[in-house]
Parts: structure tokens; C-alpha cells; sequence
């Protein structure tokens, strides 16, 4: 099968039910996207498939063949991405492991909501849990980043 | 290796032979190192102890010998170093260090990075090597040493503006002594230290390319996944591996063998199975068929052991401080109040699970692991390999949170285990059922108070029993009730000025592992003490914060001397004279956070603010929580206020953000969080049965009140747990007139609204 990873296609022969998430990080290295619980409970492991925000984790590799995956290291080229710069700018990230998902599931609620309200960001954002605790700086930084900020 | 780190510490190898200067400062202050020639002469320059260098490049390299794990300590230790040094802040380059003795004490946890002598410890760094690039360059213009200073990376000569940067003075400067007490700056000059500088780390987490424990890689490495014994103590007695060995990719199926209890820090023993992915690894363990031996733990149950804590509590236990006479204080009394607090066990449940790489050869153990402790990992990894110490290395990633779980290295020496076995790099992948159910949980605590109030509603008597398994039992035998460490977290160094006042310990055995956890026992403890409070001061018919006040005093220092503590009282390994208890430090973050917060305004129905007070890791905090009830028992949280006194601070939008995050991880304790035992096993699993907070449960506001009263650093990461519990339920007694006294709120106001 076929596989598109951040705009570079690779083929892939392996085993049709192993979760996205690995295939990720053990084969393709890219360990931006992050393992929190394997059961699609704490949002670590979001990336986006056909532009839509999925947990990896649960998400056989037999079900993006031929499909088109975003992960944290494609988001942008150095960082610059809406939802990026709004979290430089709120310093959210403490240790930074659930980052990578909370900022593909914020940039995906984005892309199909510009303009987000509280309960929208609540909402999509309650799939991703963060044990440091930078839920209000999250919120900020998704205001912030939405079209044109409020 | 190929991870990032790696490489930087090859450049810094490499800087290093190109000549620079090097300063080594150990615990106890600088330790005359001298040029650098010397220092490559006496042996390893990267184990020689903390230091900062400056190369003849001009770049100055940091590093920083405790673990990352989002409180910023990386960044603050190169504020601290880059202030003193006048250094150019674009120049900083950071190593994080291997796990060993020479660098002093590692192990981040008790908030201590900065609070414990570190801080000028690093000022002192920082400042003698400022003061041999300036000896240098007035040499160098032959002009009198008070004629220069250091200016963001450079030494400017003030009658002719001549100026040099460091670089070119390194020559010059390592071959000058080191000064033993170099002049620091006045505060009013600092440039770092107090203000807000953008994470060092930051960068690599927005994009993606933080190296955490569990991406750390090694070449050729196996990947292994373990089923650990279900319950503390159980060993395995039976395995079938053949449908684990049919598993595509997995090699090996080896039984580990189980530490006796009590366990301490070595492994629970299981059976791995090592595979060429994660994956087989995981799917070869779901294919393993085994039993497991019987374990003097197999009855655990957390209801049970409840009441068993219950019935301990009511009676007397072992007195650890007494003043004047409770009993007698109690019986004569206007009115009597008794309360009973239980708090359950918790999860640290940090996002990373626990992780390590191991490389055994016959040179010894190399690791790349996310812990809060490298020397003990270094330690335990030697124990379990009968290796020495010295032959271990230990790498330090970041860690994706912590919060006492990864102060204690199981995990590590697992995959050093196994990689001897294998002859291979082995890594260790936990998942998040290992953690939930194989960790090292919070304790568990019952609490029974008592509290005599006088015709006017003063506090005439007050007795604190406490039930609650220790920390030493995972480490000692015949452990039977809290340490007096744990109960002065909290409990002895109550400040209350009450004439009659009585603590005990009460009986309690531990039936599994029990660990640090973020605050430790100052959750349960302060949880009790300021619920209680709250209540007298309603029996009383008195407001909660005129009634804390109250009870604080006029403004003294409580003398923890004489306060009728049978043995003395340790004050976070610090000395009271140093950190004595303040009662007006007390009040003021009382006074400071209940003014932000509106304390008295109006609120609806079913609304209604709660106040807490707890001082632990040398910080004063103080919280209001604003909740509203529904009819139907939902909790919303319009807004928290958190105000904190930390003493000096160094960073303070990093202070501001592990207030924040105390909040939410005090709230996530508080709302939903529980462990407990059936059957001697975990009955949680994961997160969909070991519940956080999330998003839509968080404060709609939350605000962070700095009381900057300078002196001596507290500890910060800490310290704001342990009042948003009580805060919580007092704010919910306020909104609905019921009172919480066992944790987690979850179901219980169904129908308070
Ligand atoms: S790891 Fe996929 S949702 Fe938690
Ligand atoms: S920043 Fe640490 S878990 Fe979210």
C-alpha cells in the first residue's frame, strides 16, 4: 500500500493492523507524534489524515492506504504556523509531550472552524489531556490564533 | 547514538580540546579548578562536577545536572549562570549531565532545584568566571582591573570604550586562579534572573523534535514490553510463550525475576517480551498465557483497607507533638467539632509513561531514560547488574512530566536486564496500564480531627490523627505509620496558635508500592486541615478568612522549637532559622488572593468561593476557588486565584505556569481522580477508567498572584497542589451547604444543587 506522510509517499508492506502511531515513530522516525495511552483516551498521538484530526494510535495502518498524513514535523517548516507562533507567544508548553497533539487538533478545529467559540474550543480540545496543566494557556493561544485573533 | 544531545555533546567535546575555560563548582561552592590544561590532565572534563565554560568561540556552555520535565529548569539554571557571567544570551549553549556524584545532589524532585543553595551556588559560577575574563582583560590593556567590567559577552574598558569579547580573553583567563568569593551583582543589575526569557526548549517542542525517554533510540535496539506481576509482591509461576513467540517480530519471551517486598526501587519481576517494534512487542504480550504466584497482598482492597484506616484513626496513635492538654480542653468545651478526611490513592500518571534505553556490553551499561534522578538509576542499574557504579552512564531526555514517578528507576534497570540478556540494546517501553496498575501510587489517608471552640468561637483545642500508609514501606520492613519526615509535611509544622494541640500517627501497613507524588503527603494533610478550618469557622458563625487570620495570630514566626514537637521538626531539609514559619507571610497571600478574588461579593444560588491556606516546600499559597453547583451535581469553575510567595524568584513567567498547573493538577486530584485495590490489583487501567482533568472541567479563569517578598528561594513546582482541594470543597460547601470530606468529589453532589 501507499501511504503519504507530510507530502512524501512511502510504501508500506507490513502488518495491515498496526496502529499508525508506530508505524510513525518506529519506522519513519518521526517521533513528534507521542504515545499516551493507546487507546484513543488522551489525544497524544493526533495527527491529521486527509485533514482531519485522528488518534494514530487506534488507527490501523490498512486505513490510511492511499491517504494523506500531517504529523507535528509537517505542520510547518520551522515552526511558523498559526497555532505554533500563538503558542510561542503564550508560552504553553511545560514539558511539552502532549504539545504535539494539542497543537494538531487545535490547527485541525481551525481549519474547519476559523472562528471557534469557547464551547467549540472545549470541546475539541477535551480529547487531549495535559498532566502539567496548560489547559487555560491553550485556550488563549487557539483565540489568539483563530482568524485574526479576538 | 544519534540523538540530538549526542551531538551537541561531541561539539562540546570538541570546544573543549580546543581549549576553553572550564569552572567547576560542586556543592559546596567553587572548587579551585584551576587552568584547563590541569583539569584534562586530572581526568574526565565532563564528570568533574557542575560548571559552566567559556570557549575561545565565545559560546558558553551550561550544564544542567537535574531533569527537565517542563518547570523549566534547563532555562532557569542558564538565567542564574548567564546573569552573573554578563553573559550574551545568544551565546548559551546547554548540556544536560550524566548521572553522577560529582555534580551534587540530582534528584529534582522536593522542589529543591533552585531553593536548596543551588541558586548560589550557580551565581557564585557565574560571577568568578565574569571576574577572570575582566583580571584578563585589564591585563591584557594593562590597566587596573576597576577600570573594567563585563557587558554581554564582552569586557569593556570604561575611560577608552575599548572592549574584547570573552572568546578572545579565554586564553588569558584559564590561566588565572579562580576566585574563591567572586563579587556578585546587585539584584538592580540583573538582566536574566526575574524576568521573562522564552524556554530553551521550546523551539524543539513546537516542532516536534524534543528527544523524550520514550523516542530515545540506540543503533540495533530491541524494543520490550512487560507483563508485570498484577499484584506487589506476586511472582510468576507459569508461562506459555508459544503464542507470543508465533507473533510476527517478536524474538524472545524472558521471565524477569521478582524483587521481595519491599521492593524498593528494583523491578517487580514479569515476563518481557522483546520484539524488532513496538508493536510485536505489545501484541506479543496480549498473546502470553501466565500465572502468577500467590503474594500476601492477593486480599487488598481499597474499601476494606478504608475502614481498616477508619477504625485506627478513631483510636490514639503514636504522639508526635503535644502542647498543653486536648483531652482535657476537649471535654470542658463550648463546643466540640469532629471531622473525618479521606483521601484516596493517586496516579502520578505523567502523559510520558516511563521509558529507558539500556546498551550492556562488556565495557558496562549505557542508558538514555526520562528520570528525576540519574545517580540513583546509575545506582540501582549497578546493584542489579553486580557491576560498579562507575561503569554506568546515565543520559538524562526530557521527561514528559514526572511528578515523582520518575524518581524511582525500575523501569531503567528492566531494560538493563534485559539487554544483557539479549546482547543487544534493549528499550523499555511502559505503557499506560503499566503505569496505572504497576507504578508506585500516591498514599492513601483517614483522618480524624477534633477542635474545642470556646463561647466566642476561638480555637481552644484541636487533635490531628492521621492514618496513612509511608513512602518506607516500599523500602524497609515493619514500616506501620508515616515517617516523622511525611508527617512534617503538613501536619507538625501546623502554624495555628492554639493553646492545646495534639498530632498522632496512627497505624497503617502499606499493601503496595507507594511513591512520591507532586507534594506528597501535604495533599492529604492540607486537605484536612483547611476543610477543618473551614468548618470551625462556619460552627463558629464566623467568616473563613477573618477566621484563618485569626487563628494565624498577630504577625510572628512560630518557634517550631518549642511548639511541643516530640522530635525536632524537619523544615524541607532546610534550617527554621533560614526558613522559619511567618505567619505574616501567611497572611499575606491570604489578604492578597481573597482581594482578587472578591472574597464577600454577592453570588447566586449555588455559587460560592472557597479559601485555603497550606505553606510546604518553604512557599506560602494561598487559593480561592469561585465554583458553581448545578441542580444536577455539575461542578463548573468560573474562575481560580492562586496567590504564591516563593521568596526570590528567578523565573517568573515559569513560576506563573507551575501555579497554573498545580491548580489543574490539584483540581484533577480533588474532581476525579482515584486508585484503588481489588483483589490486590489495580482496578484502573487506563485513562479511560483513572480519570483527569480535561479541558472542559478546567477554570474558565485562572489568575496567579506573585507575593514577591524576596529572600531565600522556596520551592515553586510543588507547593500550589496542596491547597486546591480543600479550596474546591470548601468553595462547594459555600455553593450547596454540603460538605466534602472524601476525595474525589466525583458523583457525590448529585442532587446538591
Ligand atoms: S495515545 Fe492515542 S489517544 Fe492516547
Ligand atoms: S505540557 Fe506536559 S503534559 Fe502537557
Amino acid at each position: 500500500m501507499l501511504i503519504t506522510v507530510n507530502g512524501t509517499p512511502h510504501t508500506y508492506d507490513g502488518d495491515p493492523l498496526q496502529p499508525l502511531l508506530w508505524y510513525l515513530r518506529d519506522e519513519l522516525g518521526l517521533t513528534g507524534t507521542k504515545f499516551g495511552c493507546g487507546i484513543s483516551a488522551c489525544g497524544a498521538c493526533t495527527v491529521h489524515v486527509g485533514g482531519t484530526a485522528i488518534h494514530s494510535c487506534v488507527t490501523p495502518m490498512k486505513s490510511v492506504a492511499d491517504k494523506q498524513v500531517r504529523t507535528i514535523e509537517g505542520l510547518s517548516a520551522d515552526g511558523d504556523h498559526a497555532v505554533q507562533k500563538a503558542w510561542a507567544e503564550a508560552n504553553v508548553p511545560q514539558c511539552g509531550y502532549c504539545q504535539s497533539g494539542q497543537m494538531m487538533t487545535a490547527a485541525a478545529l481551525l481549519e474547519k472552524t476559523p472562528k471557534p467559540t469557547e464551547a467549540d474550543i472545549d470541546h475539541a480540545m477535551s480529547a487531549v489531556i495535559c498532566r502539567c496543566g496548560t489547559y487555560t494557556r491553550i485556550r488563549a493561544a487557539i483565540v489568539a490564533a483563530s482568524a485574526g485573533g479576538r | 547514538m544519534s540523538t540530538p544531545s549526542n551531538l551537541e555533546r561531541r561539539d562540546f567535546l570538541r570546544r573543549l580540546a580546543a581549549g576553553g575555560l572550564v569552572l567547576a563548582v560542586g556543592p559546596a561552592g567553587i572548587r579551585g579548578l584551576k587552568a584547563l590544561p590541569a583539569f584534562f590532565a586530572a581526568g574526565d572534563p565532563l564528570q568533574a562536577s557542575v560548571y559552566l565554560s567559556v570557549g575561545e568561540d565565545g559560546l558558553v556552555t551550561v550544564t544542567c545536572h537535574r531533569s527537565e520535565m517542563g518547570q523549566g529548569v534547563r532555562t532557569a539554571l542558564c538565567m542564574v549562570i548567564a546573569d552573573e557571567l554578563e553573559a550574551d544570551w545568544t551565546t548559551i549553549r546547554l548540556e544536560q549531565a550524566i548521572g553522577d556524584p560529582k555534580y551534587g545532589n540530582q534528584n529534582t524532585d522536593g522542589s529543591s532545584s533552585i531553593r536548596t543553595g543551588q541558586y548560589a551556588m550557580l551565581r557564585t559560577a557565574g560571577a568568578a568566571a565574569r571576574e577572570m575574563l575582566e583580571r584578563a582583560a585589564a591585563a591584557e590593556w594593562s590597566v587596573p582591573e576597576t577600570q573594567v567590567s563585563a557587558r554581554n559577552g564582552t569586557v569593556v574598558h570604561a575611560t577608552t570604550g575599548r572592549s574584547l569579547p570573552f572568546g578572545r580573553l579565554v586564553a588569558r583567563a584559564r590561566s588565572l586562579p579562580v576566585p574563591a568569593a567572586p563579587r556578585l551583582k546587585d539584584a538592580s543589575q540583573f538582566r536574566f534572573i526575574g524576568k521573562d526569557v522564552t524556554g530553551l526548549d521550546m523551539h524543539a517542542i513546537l516542532t516536534g523534535r524534543a528527544t523524550f525517554g520514550q523516542d530515545a533510540k540506540m543503533a540495533g535496539m530491541k524494543i520490550a514490553v512487560i507483563l508485570h506481576p498484577p499484584v506487589y509482591g506476586a511472582s510468576v509461576a507459569t508461562v506459555d510463550s508459544a503464542a507470543a513467540l508465533q507473533v510476527t517480530g517478536v524474538e524472545r519471551v524472558i521471565t524477569l525475576a521478582t524483587t521481595p517486598i519491599p521492593s524498593g526501587f528494583q523491578p517487580l519481576g514479569g515476563v518481557a517480551v522483546i520484539a524488532g517494534s513496538t508493536w510485536a512487542a505489545m501484541q506479543g504480550r496480549r498473546a502470553l498465557k501466565v500465572t502468577w504466584t500467590a503474594s500476601p497482598n492477593d486480599t487488598h482492597d481499597s474499601e476494606a483497607y478504608r475502614t481498616a484506616l477508619e477504625t485506627s484513626a478513631r483510636a490514639p496513635g503514636r504522639v508526635v507533638r503535644k502542647q498543653g492538654d486536648v483531652a482535657a480542653a476537649l471535654s470542658g468545651s463550648a463546643q466540640k467539632v469532629t471531622a473525618e478526611y479521606y483521601a484516596p490513592h493517586l496516579a502520578q500518571a505523567p502523559m510520558e509513561p516511563p521509558a529507558a534505553v539500556a546498551n550492556v556490553s562488556a565495557d558496562g551499561c549505557e542508558i538514555w531514560t526520562c528520570t528525576q534522578d540519574p545517580q540513583s538509576a546509575r545506582n540501582e542499574v549497578a546493584t542489579a547488574l553486580k557491576i560498579p557504579k562507575e561503569k554506568v552512564i546515565c543520559h538524562v531526555t526530557l521527561l514528559g512530566g514526572a511528578f515523582g514517578r520518575k524518581s524511582k528507576p525500575d523501569y531503567i534497570v528492566e531494560a538493563a536486564l534485559l539487554s544483557r540478556e539479549m546482547k543487544a540494546p534493549v528499550k523499555v517501553v511502559w505503557t499506560r496500564e503499566d503505569d496505572i496498575q504497576n507504578g508506585f501510587p500516591h498514599t492513601v489517608a483517614f483522618q480524624h480531627l477534633e477542635a474545642a471552640l470556646d463561647a466566642k468561637g476561638r480555637v481552644g483545642a484541636w487533635l490531628h490523627r492521621v492514618a496513612s500508609p509511608s513512602i518506607n514501606s516500599t523500602f524497609a520492613p515493619g514500616v506501620t505509620d508515616l515517617s516523622d519526615g511525611e508527617l512534617a509535611l503538613g501536619i507538625l509544622d501546623l502554624p495555628y496558635a492554639i493553646p492545646n494541640l495534639q498530632v498522632e500517627s496512627c497505624r497503617a501497613e502499606g499493601h503496595s508500592r507507594i511513591g512520591w507524588y507532586r507534594s506528597v503527603s501535604n495533599i492529604p494533610h492540607a486537605f484536612a486541615i483547611s476543610s477543618f478550618v473551614d468548618e470551625l469557622a462556619h460552627a463558629a458563625g464566623r467568616d473563613p478568612r477573618d477566621f484563618i487570620l485569626e487563628l494565624l495570630g498577630p504577625d510572628h514566626i512560630v518557634d517550631m522549637a518549642n511548639a511541643g514537637a516530640v522530635k525536632p521538626v524537619d523544615n524541607y531539609g532546610d534550617t527554621w532559622a533560614a526558613h522559619p514559619i511567618d505567619t505574616a507571610r501567611y497572611r499575606k497571600v491570604v489578604e492578597l488572593v481573597t482581594k482578587a478574588a472578591g472574597w464577600g461579593k454577592k453570588l447566586p444560588k449555588g455559587e460560592g468561593l472557597g479559601l485555603a491556606v497550606h505553606r510546604s516546600f518553604l512557599t506560602y499559597v494561598a487559593v480561592v476557588v469561585h465554583a458553581r453547583v448545578s441542580a444536577t451535581g455539575e461542578i463548573v469553575l468560573p474562575r481560580v486565584d492562586i496567590a504564591m510567595d516563593c521568596g526570590f524568584v528567578v523565573h517568573p513567567e515559569r513560576v506563573r505556569s507551575q501555579a497554573e498547573g498545580a491548580v489543574i493538577m490539584g483540581l484533577s486530584n480533588a474532581m476525579t481522580s482515584e486508585l484503588s485495590f481489588k483483589n490486590g490489583r489495580v482496578a484502573q487501567s487506563n485513562f479511560n477508567t483513572y480519570k483527569v482533568l480535561r479541558m472542559s472541567a478546567a477554570p474558565r479563569e485562572l489568575h496567579v498572584h506573585l507575593a514577591a517578598s524576596g529572600g531565600p528561594p522556596g520551592g515553586v513546582g510543588e507547593p500550589g497542589v496542596p491547597p486546591v482541594a480543600p479550596a474546591l470543597a470548601n468553595a462547594i460547601f459555600a455553593a450547596t451547604g454540603k460538605r466534602i470530606r472524601s476525595l474525589p468529589v466525583g458523583s457525590q453532589l448529585a442532587g446538591a444543587g
